[in-house]
């Protein structure tokens, strides 16, 4: 199709809509879908069937609504209702519309208005609980392809670096590396084989942004690779995505089809010169297939091992040639820049780190689920506010970055939350999963959790993390059990600084960090576990005492 | 060794569909991952005589791809159970209890990364399967439970007569 049929199609498809008496949807990312959207769904297609409404009413499925400690969510657009825990059973009530049906569901109504919607501010997750996912016409009603086609008619390569580096959109992987600058550094690269490679193999544990950006809003990371690939050269697009996220998967594999027979993407692109092609590569399960060069590795059907840096990926990358290589969110970013302007993004958030942040947010939260919110938003309005704060016990400490993160006590909960300030207090930005903790959560036990976690997933490639990692989760096994002992903790910090320094890779460099800001804040815990064989938050079980005592 | 002898005495299409999917990549070794996805799809695990056969058509040492194999968590170099639990130890998982349910199924059934000895069922943990608003998550045979009790859980055992 050529951009004029696309903006055709567009108008075509928003009269559609505005002509149904209601369109009802349903939540189907997969939080919702494990709590049994698909039936709900299901019942609400026989039910229009059976009231006869089909054309007046349509019930359509979603990416992501963001609570999915409520699932499954439905929202019915015609009066904006939203209503969690739905069933089966509720399809009749939602798709009449009238309102003495409707008083099955009052008790289970959202309010839409409620801090945790009205807080928000949702560029990336814009689509997310608005289109079906599984429709392109869908996609393109709200606006889709559109920046890909101002990209190719209006811009030159080089305009639509410049505007990306306006923006000052940095890389949401969790490094926060300028996007523009990485653009500007493969686009300067002569070489006529490029690639675009967007990084989906999300491995944070308690991180699923870019799952539900994926399951939610697939056409929309596609756009971001193609507008990509159009400004630094390139032809050829992979996504590496994990293979635990078969829904994901799936919805792309579905979306690529689309854009292709569209000519959204494939040889002639809105019928003009552009070529561009989009392939998956499924990731098979090693966290260290996020670290870049890794993940190249991968591509190349090799082990997942990370290699020596320079050459980076710009002037080195997949199969030697120059690579550029972006998260799922930052790709999810580029199309509102390129419609609404560089400009209007760097209007957004503090004076290093602009746009948004998607954080998924989980542990001991009311709400449960997945938030947007503009850079420099602070954790006590995270938590608070939108998260609907900690249930029954105290907040304690949240944990940021996952494995290579590290935790954030009570007192910096006013602190803005963006890249710079993030690492000044000894954590990082990540990928944006945030974890809370309560009072009854031992902060020894989940140092000791994520390096656990850092050991299983070594890639074994440098002695210093292959080792150190084994090292330091004996000690810390040691301390929660009861069987430590004050050397031990000077070994912890001499490890921690050794692997901080030595290791080849961001996985060894920052596997200490959850250790050592736990040990920063809660310093009272790794004593009462080491002196007094004693666990304040009573998590731990220390067996090594109790043998003692009996023996 | 032909890829067949994984399962003696099952005749099947399956050898054929996986030489489909290394023709489509063009026996490139650089397509591994990918093969092995498939094979491990068909076959349920990767025997060691279908990696060998794997890395004769792509033309790789085979020390090669044992060596990816064995890297990924993702590839099972032994057979699966009739049924799988997978539980999430993932960080939201873990501070909500995800650990009593490992402790829970290795008592009634194996322990975690093994396979009850009658071949029913397999258990085994993830790290993070992304449902952290379920927390904690058990997957059983493909379907996500959410917010899963050790109750819930030995009445899944039940249901499948595990127990």
């Amino acid at each position: 199709m050529t951009a004029e049929e696309l903006s055709e199609k567009q108008a075509e498809e928003v009269a559609r809509q505005k002509g149904l008496q209601n369109r009802i949807l349903c939540c189907t990312a997969a939080g919702c879908v494990s709590c049994g959207a698909d039936g709900v769904r299901r019942a609400l297609e026989a039910e229009i069937e059976s009231q006869g409404s089909g054309g007046r009413v349509e019930a359509c499925g979603t990416g992501c609504m963001g609570m999915c400690g409520r699932g499954p969510l439905v929202l019915s657009s015609a009066d904006r209702q939203l209503y969690g825990n739905a069933t089966a059973a509720d399809a009749h009530a939602l798709v009449s519309g009238d309102a003495k049906d409707r008083q099955s569901l009052a008790g289970r109504s959202i309010d839409l208005n409620a801090p945790f919607f009205s807080r928000q501010l949702k560029i990336v997750l814009a689509n997310s609980g608005r289109v079906d996912p599984e429709k392109l016409a869908d996609y393109i009603a709200a606006g889709g392809y559109q920046s890909l086609a101002k990209a190719l008619e209006e811009m030159t390569p080089r305009a639509v670096v410049e505007e990306v580096k306006k923006s000052g959109l940095r890389g949401r992987g969790g490094a926060g590396y300028p996007t523009g600058l990485k653009w500007e550094l493969v686009a300067k690269q002569v070489l006529p084989t490029k690639y675009v490679v967007c990084n989906a193999d999300e491995g944070d544990p308690g991180a699923f942004m870019d799952r539900s950006v994926l399951e939610g809003d697939p056409h929309r990371v596609l756009e971001g690779m193609a507008i990509a690939g159009y400004a630094v050269g390139a032809q050829l697009g992979y996504i590496y995505v994990r293979g635990e996220y078969g829904l994901a998967i799936q919805r792309l594999q579905t979306a690529i089809k689309q854009a292709e027979r569209e000519h959204l993407l494939g040889a002639r692109i809105l019928e003009q010169g552009f070529q561009f092609r989009i392939d998956l590569r499924i990731g098979a399960g090693a966290f260290v297939c996020g670290e870049e060069t890794a993940l190249i590795a991968s591509i190349e059907g090799k082990r997942g091992q990370p290699r020596q840096r320079p050459p980076y990926p710009p002037a080195s990358g997949l199969w030697g040639a120059p690579t550029l290589i972006n998260n799922v969110e930052t790709f999810a970013n580029i199309p509102p820049i390129i419609e609404r302007g560089g400009d209007w993004f760097a209007g957004i958030g503090t004076a290093r780190s602009k746009g948004t942040k998607v954080f998924a947010l989980a542990g001991k939260i009311a709400n449960t689920g997945l938030i947007e919110v503009p850079m420099g938003a602070t954790l006590r309005e995270i938590l608070f506010d939108i998260g609907g704060g900690i249930p029954q016990r105290k907040f304690k400490a949240a944990q940021t970055g996952g494995p290579s993160g590290g935790c954030i006590p009570e007192q910096f909960l006013d602190l803005p939350v963006d890249y710079e300030s993030l690492a000044q207090i000894g954590s990082i930005m990540g990928s944006g999963g945030l974890i809370v903790m309560d009072d009854s959560s031992c902060m020894v036990d989940v140092a000791r959790f994520f390096m656990e976690f850092c050991m299983d997933e070594s890639c074994g490639k440098c002695i210093p993390c292959r080792a150190g990692t084994v090292q330091m989760h004996d000690i810390l096994q040691r301390m929660t059990t009861g069987a430590a002992s004050e050397e031990d903790l000077d070994t912890l910090k001499a490890l921690a600084a050794l692997l901080r320094e030595t290791s080849l890779c961001g996985l060894g460099q920052t596997a200490p960090n959850p250790v050592m800001s736990t040990l920063k804040y809660f310093p009272e815990e790794y004593e009462a576990h080491i002196r007094d064989k004693h666990c304040p938050a009573g998590h731990c079980r220390m067996p090594a005492v109790s043998r003692e005592a009996t023996a | 060794m032909p890829a067949s002898s994984a399962v003696p005495g099952v005749k099947d299409n399956r050898e054929k569909l996986l030489e489909r999917a290394m023709s489509r990549h063009q026996y490139s070794g650089d397509a591994l991952i990918e093969v092995l996805h498939t094979a491990q799809e068909l076959f349920g695990f990767l025997s060691r005589p279908l990696l060998k056969t794997i890395a004769h058509k792509l033309r790789l040492p085979p020390s090669r791809v044992l060596g990816v194999a064995t890297f990924y968590h993702f590839f099972s170099l032994k057979p699966k159970g009739e049924h799988t639990f997978v539980v999430c130890i993932g960080t939201a998982c873990y501070v909500a209890g995800g650990l009593s349910l490992i402790e829970n199924l290795e008592r009634h059934c194996a322990k975690a990364g093994q396979t009850t000895p009658d071949g029913k069922v397999s258990v085994e943990t993830a790290r993070c399967i992304g449902s952290c608003g379920l927390a904690p998550a058990v997957i059983c045979d493909g379907g996500v439970l959410a917010r899963v009790t050790p109750q819930a859980l030995e009445t899944e055992l039940s249901k499948i007569g595990a127990q």
